[in-house]
């Protein structure tokens, strides 16, 4: 299992990618894609038991990604699993291109073509039904955005999750608290988002969600035998490029030319910074 | 044993019929309920989801005989298509069962992006549909489903006249490895000719009388009511008509229809739907892209507040019956020349209007 320093260095060579190919197709969700990256690193260097090799073993683990204009995050951790060159890349949101602005499933690695909010829940449902049905031991994420849960068929899902106690079913909130227009809290209020997924028979924890050793913790197994899984991931949108951090107007932001450099450099320097100052 | 036929029928329609020797069936849902039993029986990868419509759906049976085939969702459909897709994904032959007023409005999106654009083998089926819940009124009419399925890609409509139709298309659909919409009426229906001359497929028309004279090509339980409309044409009129079962809304079968309208005086299309985006308009479309000018008549449900009422009740108010259908194919070939003096009001049942006329 890879060390947390050598997830850190993943995190900030897949930040890297997010922005260089937001910045090639002119077009991307960049606040979104950089809240849920660390979360993703976790998910699919120390949780997920699924690989290329294994994409089509019925007994996989499944990630739904329900907040699916967080797109180039996914993208970019698929190629570095190896799911597809991510040269592929240079065709994002290009005519003809499979690598549109949403998860599809002519992607190699995506379970389900997402985008329209509040689909991602009852489809993880359905899966980790048909995996307690066959007995066959997977599990089943699924990845939510914070303002995603006004749209009401989460909260039948929620309710569908425990009825049938799904265990092995996890629902991951990144929860950056801004939404396009601005603050969720403003927006339309969720809170208390812990005590509202409790409510709904759900074993809930907060945890920082850039913390690797945190979300491990809290992804690596169920956390209550016979409740699904609400793993509160407290997040900042646009995390690791300074001027993006917790800016609403970054939800789908294309940074200019000197931006970009910018947020280039950061993330060198941070490179750097991690293997002990050498470049 | 016959039962009575309902009153859907008048009693001129029910002599017609015992002419024809036609003998009274059970509700479509009832055939369907029990073919999926007898499939689901045989392979446990197939499953009846529900959103509390196990009842409604006929499906007590199903449940009582196989509890780990059924899934209950409760009244939330938009959960039971995503639940569905999810289940489609992992192996599961699944048939989400819902009355089709909701089922596809209110979960339309589901159907549109989890089941048909992630392209998962889920049935979805939609009972009680059309005005069988004549007297419930419009929140339970589906009279829009034809039309919003056929703007989605990547399902197959499927619209079953009779029990034999309804049994075949059950079979076909967990065969079938791609979405397609199922639509089941309540109220028990006549059988059909020509189970063994024109067999049920997916995407194929079925000819049940030939003729020449007016050619009625209608889905669903509409399809009774025009056979009965031809064979009273022919015995009072001498008129020889053709009447064809489209089963499957989309895709089309094409062929079938230019045939209609090559070899025919007139066109009439039935269906238990509004006028507008239906089967139709799907029709007129082929034809007039085929460059054919023919005299063309829609009858369905117009755009207009729907009459309260039975589904008998609301039938005949709309002229969707043997004498209804009879009347309009006479009219229709009275009419002097094609696309000549054609007026507003016999376009009356089309789209021009926003209003919400009650009369």
């Amino acid at each position: 299992m890879p060390t947390d320093q050598e997830l850190a260095l993943k995190s900030l060579r897949y930040r890297r990618s997010v922005i260089r190919w937001i910045k090639h197709a002119g077009a991307g969700h960049t606040g979104g894609s950089l809240s849920c990256l660390d979360i993703l690193n976790v998910l699919y260097n120390r949780i997920l038991r699924v690989s290329p090799a294994t994409f089509t073993d019925p007994k996989r683990d499944r990630y739904i990604q329900s907040k699916g204009h967080s797109v180039e995050a996914l993208f970019v951790v698929l190629a570095e699993q190896g799911y597809f060159p991510e040269s592929d890349l240079e065709t994002l949101c290009g005519y003809q291109s499979d690598y549109v602005g949403h998860p599809t499933r002519h992607v190699n690695g995506i379970e389900q073509n997402t985008g329209a909010l509040g689909h991602g829940l009852p489809l993880a449902v359905g899966s980790a039904l048909a995996s307690k049905m066959d007995d066959a031991g997977f599990r089943v994420f699924t990845l939510l955005g914070d303002g995603e849960l006004s749209e009401g068929s989460n909260w039948e899902g929620a309710l569908a999750g425990s009825h049938y106690k799904l265990d092995n079913l996890t629902a991951i909130i990144d929860c950056n608290t801004l939404q396009i227009t601005g603050r969720t809290r403003d927006v339309m209020n969720h809170e208390p988002l812990a005590e509202k997924w409790a409510a709904f028979g759900w074993a809930v924890r907060k945890v920082p969600g850039h913390d690797f050793s945190a979300l491990t913790a809290a992804l690596e197994a169920p956390l209550e035998p016979g409740k699904p899984s609400c793993i509160i991931a407290q997040t900042t949108k646009g995390r690791g490029i300074s001027y993006m951090e917790d800016v609403a107007r970054w939800h789908h932001g294309v940074p200019n030319d000197e931006e970009y450099a910018r947020a280039i450099s950061e993330i060198d320097a941070a490179i750097a910074k991690l293997n002990g100052g050498a470049a | 044993m016959s039962a009575p036929a309902p009153s859907m029928y008048s009693p001129a329609a029910k002599a017609v019929a015992e002419e024809l020797g036609l003998k009274m069936g059970r509700a479509n849902l009832e055939e369907f309920a029990d073919t999926l039993l007898t499939l689901a029986k045989a392979d446990r990868n197939i499953l009846a989801v529900t959103s509390d419509s196990r009842g409604s759906g006929k499906l007590g049976p199903f449940g009582q005989a196989l509890p780990k085939q059924i899934v209950e969702m409760g009244i939330a459909e938009q959960n039971l298509v995503g639940v569905a897709a999810g289940l489609g994904s992992c192996g599961k032959n699944v048939f989400a069962v819902s009355p089709a007023c909701f089922l596809t409005a209110r979960s339309l999106e589901q159907i549109k992006n989890d089941i048909c654009y992630s392209d998962h083998p889920v049935t979805v089926v939609g009972i009680s549909s059309g005005v069988s819940y004549g007297a419930l009124g419009t929140t339970h009419h589906s009279l829009h489903d034809f039309a919003v399925l056929r703007a989605i890609n990547n399902i197959t409509i499927v619209v079953p006249a009779d029990n034999y139709e309804t049994r075949e298309a059950v079979k076909a659909a967990a065969a079938h490895d791609k979405p397609v919409y199922l639509r089941f009426g309540k109220a028990p229906l006549y059988t059909l000719p020509g189970a063994d001359s024109a067999p049920f497929a997916f995407g194929q028309a079925r000819v049940l009388r030939e003729g020449s004279d007016v050619a009625f090509l209608a889905t669903g339980e509409t399809v009774i009511h025009c056979l009965l409309a031809a064979a009273h044409l022919e015995a009072t009129a001498s008129l020889k008509c053709r009447v064809v079962s489209l089963p499957t809304v989309k895709p089309l079968d094409t062929s079938a229809v230019l045939a209609a309208a090559r070899e025919c005086r007139a066109v009439i299309t039935a269906e238990e739907h509004m006028v507008n985006g239906g089967l139709g308009e799907a029709v007129a479309g082929v034809i007039a892209q085929a460059g054919i000018g023919t005299r063309f008549k829609i009858a369905g449900i117009p755009d207009e507040y729907t009459v309260t009422g039975s589904q008998a009740d609301i039938f005949r108010h709309y002229g969707l019956t043997m004498e209804g259908f009879a009347e309009a194919a006479s009219s229709l070939l009275e009419k002097s020349s094609v696309g000549a003096g054609v007026s507003h009001d016999q376009l009356g049942a089309l789209s021009l209007s926003n209003g919400q006329a009650k009369d």
